[in-house]
């Protein structure tokens, strides 16, 4: 199906209506954080007189103010809404004025007096481990006897691998308005990719009932993850402020306060080692990573069971013993980025598999390839470490496709042409693969729910448990309803996401929006259907299974009579049948236990597969990315552009974390890099012309049933940039007089390449890989 | 007060001179199109024109434009049918949105300047509007789009 965007009129003219774009009702206040400039310390007092006697303050907010618990944590009850006796990361709020605008509460919280006592930080993931400051107990996936294994595999290797961060660097920053109605009801509309939990948060944190709170979402101008859990605290913030002044209150953070005070992709170490033979076939692999969480946990145990089950991406390893544990230091809460972990587990994966090769001086393509899993012989070779079966193994297909298409045998040999003729530009070409589990690890969260109206004109409402935020969800869940409906989608008005309308919604998260509520609005339309069907059969003088409603029209099969659709529904409604439905959805089959880290947590694998080809200048470390080609699998694509702009998008931002955003702080754990001057996402100029983006026709029909044959497109993408990180891997390498294994940082800056060629010319030789010590 | 023709209409402010641009129009003109990204002039979202070509309206201090013509996004056209909305629609460049009022206002500068742009000529032009959706692949197309409808 080919379908536009349903706000692209909106979009293009300038109308589209995010939270900040409403119109301001009388009174709209504001608010200002007081920023504590410490990473750890105890707070002593807190002056703010001097604050309330500025002109427009209204209030000053502290953690006394608030009537039920200071707490925003999503899983953990560990993040207080406003530090009341200890600062945990620099920047962290001790208390928010609350005033007529924003430069007025901003003014007055720089008079806020705050004595503190400083304390030991831990500002880096290292010194957390050295502390062994963790959120919780360490997380394993294991399967055979990794260390059987290792001592009887024909070669082994130690590494280690360390991960910066993301920003999300969302276009709209974090956004909230609530308004307290004559009822007393606590309105909200926020930037928030769940609805649901900004509404049981803000219950929890004014201490009412959640029938007592609305929260509507009206379209997000992005969230990438960074507005799953860390909506909540400004949308409680302001309703805080709405709560105690019964006006209400708007909130925009400035660029650099969402910066210093939203968590971001998480950092990670890895150390492995790896047993394989001389062909470079998996024998054994033993990981112990770790994420860093910042403060407090947020959603950091997710992320890190996925980046576990990640690791593996699209290759089978007999054995395997993975250790997780979440580093807690003082720094902003990281929380969930598009792909939740995802990406860095198949960066370890990646980097294995690249260091087999450089060991056995094979072609890095060749050693993936021949460690895909496979679904010959007993099958054995398709099963996960988590035990989970390869759903519907697409990945050979689609390599063999895709090295075709991209040529890329013979270019390897023109790069292999270009490094001979040239000593201080060296080109670098990579093949890499994406396998991506589809569905939250958290088996509950798979459940969607969606409510249709018909009204007596023939027009309908569509009102989903999904949020807007630039992946066209909107778009696919008009297509579904069209489609089911057999109306046209001018027919059709997709409500704001709103929690009076659809109850105890999941994040749109996980690249399951569309596969989740698609499901629940299909149910909701079949519902429908088969109450107008009987009117229709009467109206027309046939069977009501004969009925069909198809292009707006309504007729019995074989044709004759049409009844307009508008015309079958004022029927039913004089009839008094309902024409108001609910539709609900739970993904079949799935299974998870995440203390063994087993069982079957994905309904279905998206694939795809990347060719990238980079030159890189010698002397700076820059590179340029020459052509990049990309195949992705969306099964029947619900909505073709928007699939194709996801997998062109996530591509981009991969390419980002990958090669040019840098997160830095400094030593007190001010985050430096606090803006666009400082940190550096790709802009149009990054993105190569000649990028090819094709969508993978799979040869056989899935095993399961999502909708309409569609995939879930969010995430997986993202990490097909790997390619990039891998190509860049061949031209450092390139730079060598001998083969070597090249230690390449990420991300992968000019600066990070140009040590990296530094290395790898002064070793012509690779060094013997230091033992590491995997048991601390 | 501070005078100031938006889109056409010319209107009287009673704000300090101070107040960047931006500010004087979501706030006090009301219109909402034009989007705060950073408030350094770094990622092109509050782009509007001052008498034709592309300005950061977020570091401009509504002193600096006293009486003279601003357009934004809501000033292209009443209907959504300037080429360069139409070449967006078309190719369905938008994700989130929030960018793209700044990338088309820059587009349409772009081809003011030069009707018929190479991709070195819109890199360099648009290289100042940030997307996190990514979208810039389609961005360059539709400028190209643009460039046809423009001519026809």
């Amino acid at each position: 199906m080919s379908r536009k965007h349903e706000s692209a009129g909106g979009h293009v003219s300038g109308r589209a209506v995010y939270t900040d774009e409403q119109h301001p009702p009388a009174g709209l206040l504001s608010l200002w954080p007081v920023q504590a400039p410490h990473a750890h310390a105890r707070i002593l007092s807190v002056d703010a007189t001097a604050a309330l006697a500025m002109p427009g303050v209204v209030r000053v907010l502290t953690a006394h103010d608030i009537p039920g618990e200071n707490d925003t944590g999503p899983i953990l009850h560990d993040e207080p809404l406003i530090a009341g006796e200890r600062v945990q990361f620099y920047g962290q709020p001790v208390a928010w004025v609350v005033a007529a605008d924003e430069a007025q509460a901003r003014a007055a919280a720089n008079l806020v007096k705050v004595n503190y006592e400083a304390l030991p930080a831990l500002l880096t993931l290292e010194q957390a481990i050295a502390a062994q400051s963790f959120h919780l107990p360490p997380a394993q996936v294991s399967r055979g006897d990794a260390l059987t294994a290792l001592e009887l595999a024909p070669r082994r290797v130690c590494g280690e691998v360390s991960i910066g961060g993301q920003d999300h660097f969302y276009l709209e920053t974090q956004a909230s308005w609530v308004q307290i109605d004559a009822e007393g009801l606590v309105q909200i509309v926020a930037s928030t990719q769940h609805p649901t939990e900004t509404q049981i948060i803000v219950a929890r944190v004014l201490g009412i009932a959640a029938n007592r709170v609305v929260c509507r979402c009206l379209r997000m101008g992005g969230g990438f993850g960074g507005k799953e859990t860390q909506a909540n605290p400004f949308a409680a913030i302001a309703a805080l402020a709405a709560w105690h002044t019964q006006q209400p209150v708007r909130i925009k953070l400035s660029r650099q306060l969402d910066m210093q005070l939203t968590g971001k992709r998480h950092p990670f170490l890895a150390r492995y080692e790896v047993g394989f033979d001389s062909n470079g076939l998996l024998q054994a692999l033993s990981v112990k990573i770790y994420a860093d969480g910042g403060w407090s946990a947020d959603l950091s145990p997710p992320v890190l069971m996925r980046a576990m089950v990640h690791i593996d991406n699209a290759y089978f390893c007999p054995n395997v013993h993975i250790v997780g544990l979440i580093g807690k230091t003082h720094l902003a809460s990281n929380t969930a980025f598009r792909g939740f972990g995802g990406p860095q587990g198949m960066l370890v994966g990646e980097e294995i598999l690249a260091r087999i090769a450089a060991e056995l001086n094979l072609p890095a393509d060749e050693v993936r390839e021949r460690n895909f899993y496979r679904t010959d012989g007993d099958g054995s070779c398709n099963f996960t470490p988590y035990g989970q079966p390869v759903v519907d193994n697409h990945l050979a297909e689609l390599w063999q496709q895709l090295k075709a298409s991209s040529e890329f045998d013979a270019r390897r040999q023109a790069v292999a042409r270009h490094n001979a003729a040239h000593a201080h530009s060296k080109r670098g070409i990579a093949i890499t693969p994406v396998k991506f589990g589809i569905s939250f690890n958290k088996t509950e969260y798979n459940q969607a729910g969606a409510l249709v109206h018909i009204y007596t004109d023939g027009s309908i409402q569509l009102n989903h448990g999904g949020t807007e935020m630039g992946q066209g969800l909107h778009t696919k869940m008009l297509a579904v309803a069209s489609r089911v409906l057999g109306v046209d989608v001018a027919r059709i008005r997709v409500m704001a996401t709103s929690t009076d309308k659809v109850p105890n919604t999941s994040a749109t998260a996980a690249s399951s929006g569309s596969d989740l509520n698609g499901q629940a609005v299909k149910a909701a339309c079949e519902t429908l259907l088969a109450r107008l069907r009987p009117v229709a059969a009467s109206m027309l003088g046939g069977a009501a299974e004969q009925v069909c409603f198809t292009d707006d029209a309504v007729f019995l099969h074989g044709g004759g009579r049409r009844l307009a659709f508008g015309d079958v529904v004022h029927a039913a409604y004089n009839a008094r049948i309902s024409l108001s439905a609910t539709g609900y959805y739970r993904t079949p089959g799935l299974s998870w236990d995440p203390k063994q880290g087993r069982g079957h947590p994905f309904y279905y694998y998206a694939y795809g597969a990347a060719v990238a080809e980079v030159e890189v200048c010698g002397f700076s470390g820059v590179h340029q990315l020459r052509r990049v080609d990309l195949l992705h699998d969306v099964g029947e694509s619900l909505a073709e552009d928007i699939d194709r702009g996801q997998v062109e998008g996530g591509f981009v931002q991969g390419l980002g974390w990958l090669t040019c955003e840098e997160l830095r702080w400094n030593a007190a754990g001010r985050l430096l890099t606090d803006a666009p001057s400082t940190y550096k996402i790709p802009t149009l100029g990054e993105v190569p012309r000649d990028f090819r983006v094709a969508l993978f026709r799979r040869s056989q029909e899935p095993s399961t049933d999502v909708i309409f044959g569609s995939k879930g497109v969010g995430e997986p993408p993202l990490m097909l940039a790997l390619s990039v990180r891998e190509a860049l891997r061949e031209a450092v390498a390139a730079f060598a007089a001998a083969n070597v294994a090249v230690q390449l940082a990420s991300p992968a800056t000019p600066e990070a390449i140009f040590q990296a060629i530094e290395q790898a010319r002064q070793s012509a030789v690779q060094p013997a890989a230091a033992a590491l010590d995997l048991a601390d | 007060m501070v005078s100031l023709t938006i889109n056409g209409k010319t209107q009287q402010f009673d704000v300090p001179d101070d107040m960047p641009l931006l500010w004087l129009i979501r706030d006090f003109a009301h219109l909402t199109g034009t989007k705060f990204g950073c408030g350094m002039a770094q990622c092109g979202a509050c782009t509007v024109h001052l008498d034709g070509s592309p300005l950061r309206a977020c570091v401009t201090p509504v002193s600096a434009v006293a009486g003279k013509s601003i357009t934004t996004i809501e000033g292209l056209s009443a209907d959504a049918s300037h080429p360069v909305q139409q070449a967006w629609a078309e190719l369905d460049v938008v994700q989130c949105g929030y960018c793209q009022s700044g990338q088309i206002m820059s587009a349409v500068a772009l081809l003011k300047a030069k009707p018929d742009p190479s991709d070195a000529d819109i890199d360099a032009a648009m290289s100042g509007n940030i997307c996190r959706c990514g979208t810039y692949q389609r961005v360059r197309a539709a400028v190209h789009r643009a460039a046809e409808l423009s001519k026809a």
